[in-house]
């Protein structure tokens, strides 16, 4: 006897007569699959509402750089309301280096201990904590960072200030992504490591730690985008130079590269607007980057998954 | 269709042989085994033999679980620190601003070059009145117009991507969402103030505005003055566009992972049962992902209100007067903050600066209130590997 199988992902093809048989007047089913069709003509405009939005930013900025596009915009620095964009790239990447060492030692640490070492039905008090962090404006963060590390501590615009302020923005980010990665290794690995009498720090390091390493740098990888991407946090805190970064964590601002899109984007001179325009693209094709990377990433952590290998019925490689 | 769960690979290779995987992910993954390693410093490299009681190594490893809580407990250090800051830069305003602060409209920093007064002992330039009404409204019309257009768009994506596209597409589509949640609010300031923001007004706003008749309610759709112009882009629609394009991705990327939830036997039984898919989604799988789909909306509400840079860009800033149509300059709390910080500073009495502190207090609660009730929602709801960007 065999038992129909209805195709959910390709539409409804069933006979009509099987269905008028089980109930359904003709009439009915006629306006049915007629409301059928309209609803899943609907989400495809929803669909195209999705993808037109992003073709339209990434030809309408890279089409506004495109006209005027010099190379040496990549090398050179910015003059006052022109020049190139080599001291905000240069800005830019030390923030994202910054980012990473200081958003990434502190999330990652707190992300094992609430995945290791708290059970998850305790400590809501810094799970909830860091979802609210999470959810702050990052203005607010802005000006508290001003507030306080600018004007309180006397570190002047700065990129210690900067860095502080950013890590603060990312580091519920890290925390979750590491926490959730870790969570997802077997707990056979555990259960393993300590029937052969492993110390449990070395099982952390040793088998734990790597099946979840491609989690946690996606989750890095978000923090860096967030990073590349903020502009509300730093005008106040790190304001904006047109010389390379000096290598000094406090009184000294530096560039980056959002600052050249927000400050220049309706300048009067074409020049600033220009660059202003290069700027975005350069931002587009860094966070471009980063989206790839976390994708390679994310299918490496799937094609080594236990869950899928068994799925596709595949031996282990 | 359903995987039946089978025992777990009992046999499974150490991850350790698999993981390195290839070369390009290599440079990345570095960064992460930097933290856990630090404790040890100079360790020898570990290896099953214990270290020596006593060695720095082996105390490094014992301090390791309370090392790791402290720095566990920053984020929780961070948000005291950020509130205490702000209620005590925020207390002069608050004590001179009273409750008139949320209900008043106007904007003024007062006669800055005049002597500085006091009243009630806050120090403040003579005239000096703020009024954050119009700010709160404007925040939340764009919020409110954000999450009323990404919310079905984000839904109907969402429900195509998972029910009808075959998997190349749908990875297709993920990547738009990705994109569209990685692009930086300054980059989507820059393409909402040059390109997005005069065709809407002169393309399609100009038509509806003129058309709108002058009845109540329906008014708030004419145009401004005499000639029903609809703007030069810069405005309420604009921002609250934008403002959805920008929430969008959390929204239907949410929703989609919940639908991929939805266990496949019981939409096909609802299928078996002579429903079209229509009827299926509304019956079994809509009601499944609701909560969820609540939650993701109420999480984009929170970032569409505390979006600083692309309303700054594209709202035409302006302080003192709510907006009588929908194309009207109008401005938020957050670009207000941020548009107006460095005018604040030329009042030496402080005052103005503390003004932005309250102003930064009253976005806070109305983000955190939105935020607090997303994550109850969605609590039980883990979000996929690839978290959505703030897009603030």
């Amino acid at each position: 006897m065999t038992v129909p199988v209805f195709d959910t992902a390709s539409g409804d093809r069933r006979p009509a007569d099987r269905l008028a048989a089980a109930g359904a007047a003709g009439a009915s089913l006629r306006r049915r699959r007629l409301t059928d069709r309209m609803t899943w003509a609907a989400g495809a405009v929803c669909l195209a509402l999705v993808v037109v939005p992003v073709v339209s930013i990434l030809v309408g900025v890279v089409g506004r750089a495109a006209s005027g596009w010099h190379w040496n915009v990549l090398t050179t620095d910015t003059v006052g309301n022109g020049g190139g964009l080599l001291n905000a790239i240069e800005g830019t990447l030390v923030i994202m280096v910054g980012v990473a060492l200081v958003a990434g030692a502190v999330g990652v640490a707190g992300g094992i201990y609430l995945a290791e070492y708290l059970p998850a039905d305790r400590g809501q008090i810094v799970r909830g904590a860091s979802e609210v962090l999470a959810g702050v404006p990052s203005i607010v963060l802005g000006y508290v960072g001003y507030v306080i590390l600018v004007v309180q501590l006397h570190w002047g615009e700065s990129l210690a200030a900067g860095l502080i302020v950013l890590s603060i923005l990312v580091v519920p980010y890290v925390t979750k992504s590491t926490e959730v990665a870790i969570r997802g290794v077997p707990t056979a690995y555990r259960e393993g490591a300590e029937a052969l009498g492993m110390r449990s720090g070395y099982a952390l390091r040793k088998l734990v730690m790597k099946p979840a390493l491609p989690g946690i740098a996606t989750g890095l990888i978000v923090a860096l985008a967030i990073a590349v991407g903020e502009t509300a946090p730093l005008l106040f805190t790190v304001l904006f130079s047109n010389k390379a970064p000096t290598g000094q964590l406090t009184h000294s601002p530096i560039g980056y590269l959002t600052y050249l899109v927000y400050a220049f984007f309706n300048l009067p001179e074409s020049s600033g607007r220009a660059l202003a325009a290069d700027a975005a693209v350069v931002l587009l094709v860094l966070v471009l980057l980063l989206i790839v990377i976390a994708r390679v990433l994310v299918s490496v952590t799937q094609r080594y998954s236990p869950d899928r290998r068994q799925r596709m019925g595949r031996a282990p490689t | 269709m359903t995987d039946a769960d089978g025992p777990v690979l009992v046999a499974e290779p150490p991850a350790s042989e698999v993981i390195p995987g290839p070369p390009g992910s290599s440079g990345v993954s570095g960064e992460g085994p930097g933290p856990p390693a630090a404790p040890g410093g100079s360790g020898p490299g570990g290896g099953p033999p214990a270290p020596p009681p006593g060695s720095a190594w082996w105390r490094a490893e014992r301090l390791m679980p309370k090392a790791l809580g402290t720095v566990a407990c920053l984020p929780l250090v961070a948000l005291v620190l950020i509130l205490v800051a702000l209620v005590w830069k925020a207390m002069p305003a608050i004590r001179y601003n009273g409750f008139g602060f949320f209900t008043r409209s106007t904007w003024d920093l007062g006669n800055l070059y005049d002597p500085i007064v006091t009243t009630g002992g806050i120090r403040h330039p003579p005239g000096a009145t703020y009024g954050a009404w119009p700010l709160i409204v404007g925040t939340l019309q764009s919020s409110f117009i954000a999450v009323l257009l990404a919310v079905p768009i984000g839904v109907g994506t969402a429900l195509v991507v998972v029910e009808k596209l075959p998997a190349r597409l749908s990875s297709a589509a993920g990547f738009c969402l990705e994109v569209l949640a990685g692009i930086p609010s300054v980059v989507y300031g820059l393409w909402a103030a040059l390109t997005f923001g005069p065709f809407l007004a002169h393309d399609i706003a100009q038509h509806v505005a003129n058309v709108m008749p002058n009845v109540p309610v329906l008014d708030f759709f004419r145009g401004e003055g005499p000639h029903n112009t609809a703007g030069n882009g810069d405005g309420l629609l604009t921002s609250g566009v934008v403002l959805a394009i920008m929430i969008l991705p959390i929204i239907a990327a949410t929703t989609r992972d919940l639908l991929r939830q939805v266990p496949r036997a019981t939409v096909e039984g609802a299928v078996a049962l002579g429903m079209t898919d229509t009827e299926a989604a509304r019956a079994v799988t809509i009601p499944w992902v609701r909560a969820g789909v609540i939650g993701a909306s109420v999480l984009g509400l929170g970032r569409a209100l505390g979006e600083t840079i692309a309303v700054a860009m594209v709202s035409g800033v302006i302080l003192g007067a709510t907006t009588t149509s929908l194309y009207g300059a109008m401005t938020t709390i957050a670009a207000t903050i941020v548009t107006q910080l460095d005018s604040a500073f030329n009042d030496v009495s402080g005052l103005a600066v503390s003004t932005m502190a309250e102003l930064g207090l009253v976005l806070l609660v109305i983000t955190l209130l939105a935020n607090v009730g997303a994550r109850f929602l969605v609590r039980r709801v883990s979000t996929t590997a690839l978290p959505v960007g703030r897009g603030v």
